[in-house]
């Protein structure tokens, strides 16, 4: 194993930390999703990029774009419907939180939590 | 440090993140942050998945990796379509 594949694996896993040091200690379900969604697909693609390193045939490396890729484009939708699930079940925000542009623009947003 | 020892440390990180992960899980406080919680909880799966793939030097724990990471969007999603419209905690 390669020293850029073990230090890309490291790197992968400390933001994947990250992320769940977020989840716990940020204080809605808002900001939770925005660390898990953001520093944990950053972590899972730089792990994965360490594997492809790693191995450094075509097929692996293949096949680890394709995985990055479909995170990519799935995470955002992911997180865009926890909030949505989240906001129309009226999860509590932040109480520091400065702006709720849909306070009242919501119809589908449930009036008993 | 040598490579194979940044490979255990990456582990042993990946490792402390999932307890992390069923502490938010656990405890809640709804169902909109379990569902979050469940979604990292399989990106991890899919980050422990590459590092054992490099660990055991076995490509085929990559294809382990795209299977969940394809399962942890669709469950998320229908998690949270469930959560939206109104099912109990």
């Amino acid at each position: 194993m390669s020293l850029l594949a073990g230090a890309l694996l490291l790197l992968g896993a400390v933001f994947m930390t990250l992320g769940a040091a977020g989840l716990v200690r940020l204080p809605d379900v808002y900001t939770r999703m925005s660390a898990s969604s953001k520093a944990a697909t950053l972590g899972a693609s730089l792990a994965l990029l360490g594997a492809a390193v790693h191995f450094g045939s075509a097929a692996v490396a293949g096949r680890a774009v394709v995985i990055v890729a479909f995170l990519f484009l799935t995470a955002p939708v992911a997180a865009h419907a926890i909030g949505r699930a989240g906001y129309r079940r009226k999860s509590p925000l932040w109480r520091g939180t400065i702006a709720d542009e849909l306070a009242d623009a919501d119809p589908g947003r449930k009036e008993s939590a | 440090m040598s490579p194979a020892a940044l490979a255990a440390a990456a582990l042993a990180l990946l490792g402390a993140s999932v307890l992390l992960v069923l502490v938010r899980l656990v405890r809640g406080p709804d169902l909109a942050n379990r569902v979050v919680a469940l979604d990292l909880l399989s990106i991890l799966g899919v980050g422990i998945a590459s590092a054992a793939a490099v660990v055991s030097g076995d490509a085929v724990y990559l294809d382990v990796a795209l299977i969940l990471a394809l399962i942890a969007f669709v469950s998320t999603v229908a998690f949270a379509r469930y959560a939206e419209q109104g099912g109990d905690e």
